[in-house]
């Protein structure tokens, strides 16, 4: 599904790399956990992911397509097989919640049928049926949030990306959010997502990757914010960050 | 869908510059006017020389008992020399390259200079004697008046000879200055509006660079979402080259045709045709003008 090979990234104008050697493999269906400090890398490797970022040397594959080989005008075109989420929801403020929802669809030329159908039954998937016709400012962050959930999914995507969808919202509302990316990841879509609530990542129990300074230092299935079924681990992990990458948490 | 969608991105994109848009179709107005107006300029001048070199024709001077230059010497042509002068003009040599002439006396000279100084202190002057008699020579090929110089200027009782285009190009080089004038101040005033295109287009894009951000992650193809843009550029150029069009239309109805037409009634001037084929040359211009300078401003919101 997502195949990272030694991948380094980076910045123009910075010395040290975002990214550091880094190689992975997320299958499909996988729930993801991206765990780390701010600057680890995180949002990086999400950019990379959606090729709004070219790595510095090493090959990205996504859903069988080398992102190195893709051109930029097709690029859209791949961006449509992808849903994003942000912690700060990037809703247009002027349109209503059903034509949020429904511009993805619009600039992505679908037709008004398809559009009258899919839309509402994103809405319903993220419960918010009956609040088409709101603005963005007369929802709750919560709802705020499903919206763009709702938009991201319309498409119906077969990889979710959520950067730290949970970090304005309060832990109720938050666990409302992750019992719907659960439900997502249910229906098949691989959910990667990026976060600083432990309290989440320890409930659910999925697949944690944990980057510190680029580079993975944790790869474990089932596990929980911080490492504590083997804190060896984390240490060999740093010491040698192929080591973790891929395979062993397996 | 699609379509309706565009469209009203760029009805939305103009209603929020409304300022900056009326400073783009005020400056492509203006300087699509200028560029107008050289053209028109330019048809005239064209005009003016297919009409006047048409009827230039080439003077050769005979001596009168005041010249000194050419073969003169202070005598009168005498008829056999006016007659020899004549002979040649016939001649086999030079006849296939002029078309007609005709001799002028010193009294006609004399009555045609009364005619055209009236009224001067130049008239009250001149007497017949002065004034040289002529043969005046029109040329099948007017760009050919060297022949006559090469084959009568060595003649006895010849002054001189001399071509009436050479008071025509001062005339015309005239004209061609102030056309190049325009086309200068038309050039300057077209780097304006297209720098001004594509301030527009960019304040345009980033004041709906939320919405750009957004079509770009779902994935918009980059000509959906350039499209608005360059169609919000060409709206405006294309208002400000239609007010172009209506000026110069304008211009040649009431100031070439209602105006100059009485005050130079010998002079033939560019009509409404020519206006009319200018019109839609501005109008293309200013379209392909914001086109381009739209495009290249907006590529900067497409990097991936």
């Amino acid at each position: 599904m997502i195949r990272f090979e030694e991948v380094t990234k980076v910045y123009r104008g910075t010395a040290r790399p975002a990214l550091n050697g880094v190689s992975l493999e997320i299958l499909s269906g996988e729930f993801v956990f991206l765990v780390g400090a701010s600057g680890s890398g995180k949002s990086t490797f999400l950019r990379l992911v959606l090729k709004e970022e070219k790595p510095t040397s090493g090959s990205i594959h996504v859903l069988g397509q080398d992102l190195g080989a893709i051109s930029s005008r097709k690029v859209p075109y791949f961006r449509r097989n992808l849903g994003v989420v942000f912690q700060d929801f990037r809703l247009l403020p002027n349109k209503t919640v059903f034509a949020n929802v429904a511009f993805t669809l619009q600039v992505i030329g679908k037709s008004k049928g398809f559009i009258h159908e899919a839309v509402p039954d994103a809405l319903r998937t993220v419960g918010l049926e009956g609040k088409e016709g709101r603005f963005p400012h007369e929802l709750s962050g919560g709802e705020q949030q499903r919206v763009a959930i709702a938009r991201a999914l319309v498409n119906k995507p077969a990889i979710m990306l959520a950067d730290e969808p949970t970090g304005n919202l309060d832990p109720a509302t938050s666990a409302g959010i992750m019992t719907l990316l659960e439900r997502i990841n249910a229906n098949g879509t691989t959910v990667i997502m990026a976060t600083h609530d432990a309290g989440i990542v320890d409930r659910l129990q999925r697949r944690v990757i944990e980057v510190i300074g680029g580079r993975i230092v944790r790869d474990e299935r089932g596990g929980g914010y911080q490492t504590q079924a083997n804190p060896v681990l984390s240490q060999a992990g740093a010491a040698s960050p192929r080591l973790s990458a891929t395979g062993e948490a397996r | 869908m699609r379509l309706g969608l565009v469209l009203s991105e760029v009805g939305q994109g103009l209603r929020r510059n409304l300022s900056m848009v009326v400073s783009v179709v005020l400056v492509t107005f203006i300087s699509l006017t200028f560029v107008g107006a050289a053209m028109l300029l330019q048809m005239q001048i064209t005009e003016m020389k297919s009409y006047w070199f048409d009827r230039a024709q080439v003077a050769v001077y005979l001596c009168t008992e005041f010249a000194t230059i050419g073969g003169c010497e202070q005598q009168a042509a005498t008829p056999e020399q006016i007659a020899q002068v004549e002979a040649q003009l016939q001649s086999a040599t030079l006849a296939p390259f002029i078309d007609t002439y005709y001799f002028e006396t010193q009294e006609e000279a004399y009555a045609n200079f009364q005619d055209q100084f009236a009224g001067t202190a130049a008239a009250e002057l001149v007497s017949p004697e002065f004034l040289p008699p002529a043969f005046w020579v029109d040329l099948v090929d007017v760009d050919q008046s060297q022949i006559l110089v090469d084959a009568l200027g060595g003649l006895a009782g010849v002054e001189s000879i001399e071509d009436e285009r050479a008071y025509l190009d001062g005339v015309f080089d005239v004209l061609n200055a102030s056309s190049i004038t325009a086309v200068g101040i038309a050039a300057l005033m077209l780097v304006a509006a297209v720098l001004l295109i594509a301030t527009t287009i960019r304040l345009s894009a980033f004041s709906r660079r939320r919405e750009l951000g957004i079509m770009r992650l779902v994935g918009a193809s980059n000509r959906f979402i350039q499209t608005p843009f360059i169609l919000e550029g060409v709206v405006a150029a294309l208002i400000g080259s239609a007010l172009a069009g209506v000026a110069i239309i304008a211009i040649v109805e009431f100031f070439v045709q209602g105006y100059l037409t009485q005050a130079l009634p010998l002079t033939s001037l560019v009509g409404l045709d020519e206006a009319l084929l200018v019109a839609p040359v501005l109008l293309i211009a200013g379209a392909l003008l914001a086109a381009v300078s739209a495009n290249v401003a907006i590529t900067r919101y497409l990097r991936v």
